[in-house]
């Protein structure tokens, strides 16, 4: 089952990535862009029985691993149709 | 005095910490790969400078898993001397032992070159040779030295006199310009709170001796054995009763 896991800096937390980034559109001409937060995207393959199940796998995997609770939070999506779109 | 040199695949100041330990300071240093699971007879444990695992995922995410850290957080607990260096730093806050994180350096620059810190405490295994105020130049080599904590993290950490350098200027000032990576507070190290786990991210070890350029970072060593053979008299008094007596 393909789960997909989005980690990001907290609100609180300074992203001198993104706000280079966001500089770099703005001098580009994205005039439009108010901001920019850079994150990191994983996609995991879970062999479960269940949505429920792989959802948990995947919550487990960023608490203990995929984010830093100092620093990050994350977002659990479980693609239930096996990720063959 | 015996110290181990824990070494991860993407070490780079491992022979740095092994030589700066056997040859300035003079004392008994051994490497440990992170693949072990015994520091063995240590009497200080040293987590050095570097890219462990690449610095994959975050700085220091992975090495903190690596089955060497088990024996890194059972010596720690049991109030051994952990002094974490650069990467080594940076794996002990994912670990846990130090708290806070490490975020990009704020100018985005991977800065390498010798800054100024001030001694805040003395009080550690690591600068307990240092005098309060004790200005050290020591080169630093990181991206993401950029230190974070949450408020009410941060109030504890001055509370408990947990923050033991701060980068400063030339006249010993705190200044923003002072601080090369946006660290919160121009934090640049600190100890957790039971004292005897130290992390920076400036490099005493390369800063051992005048021929590198620079001394000032022998005393954070010497500190180490200062403290050592402090501690040890009482162990040492009651050796040598039991062997006179006998």
């Amino acid at each position: 089952m393909r789960v997909r896991v989005f980690v990001t800096l907290k609100p609180s937390v300074f992203d001198p990535q993104g706000t280079t980034v966001a500089e770099a559109l703005h001098t580009l001409g994205f005039g439009s862009v108010d901001g920019v937060r850079q994150g990191k995207y994983f996609e995991l393959d879970i062999a479960a029985s269940s949505p429920d199940e792989a959802r948990q796998v995947a919550t487990d995997a960023a608490d203990k691993l995929l984010a830093n609770p100092v620093i990050e939070s994350y977002r659990v999506e479980v693609d239930s149709a096996g990720g063959s779109r | 005095m015996k110290f181990a040199v824990v070494v991860f695949p993407g070490s780079n100041s491992d022979h740095d910490a092994h030589y700066a330990v056997s040859h300035p300071l003079g004392e008994e240093a051994r490497f440990v790969w992170h693949k072990d699971t015994s520091l063995g007879d240590a009497d200080a444990v040293i987590l050095p400078g570097g890219f462990a695992h690449g610095d994959y995922l975050r700085t220091g995410a992975i090495a903190r898993f690596s089955p060497i850290m088990a024996d890194v957080r059972r010596f720690a607990d049991a109030g051994g001397p952990v002094l974490g260096i650069c990467n080594g730093f940076q794996v002990l806050l994912e670990a846990g032992l130090l708290p806070g994180a490490m975020l990009r350096n704020d100018r985005l620059h991977f800065r390498c070159e010798f800054v100024n810190v001030r001694v805040e405490q003395n009080d550690t295994p690591f600068t307990a040779a240092c005098r309060p105020g004790q200005r050290l130049l020591m080169p630093i080599a990181h991206g993401e030295g950029n230190y974070y904590a949450d408020a009410a993290v941060l109030e504890q950490l001055e509370r408990n006199r947990q923050v033991l350098f701060r980068y400063v200027n030339a006249a010993g000032e705190e200044t923003r310009d002072a601080n090369p990576n946006g660290s919160v507070r121009n934090i640049a190290g600190l100890c957790n709170e039971a004292r005897n786990v130290v992390g920076l991210m400036p490099h005493p070890e390369r800063a051992a001796e005048l021929a590198v350029g620079g001394a000032d970072g022998l005393v954070m060593l010497q500190s180490a054995v200062h403290w050592f053979t402090r501690r040890a008299p009482a162990a040492v008094a009651v050796a040598r009763s039991s062997s006179l007596s006998a």
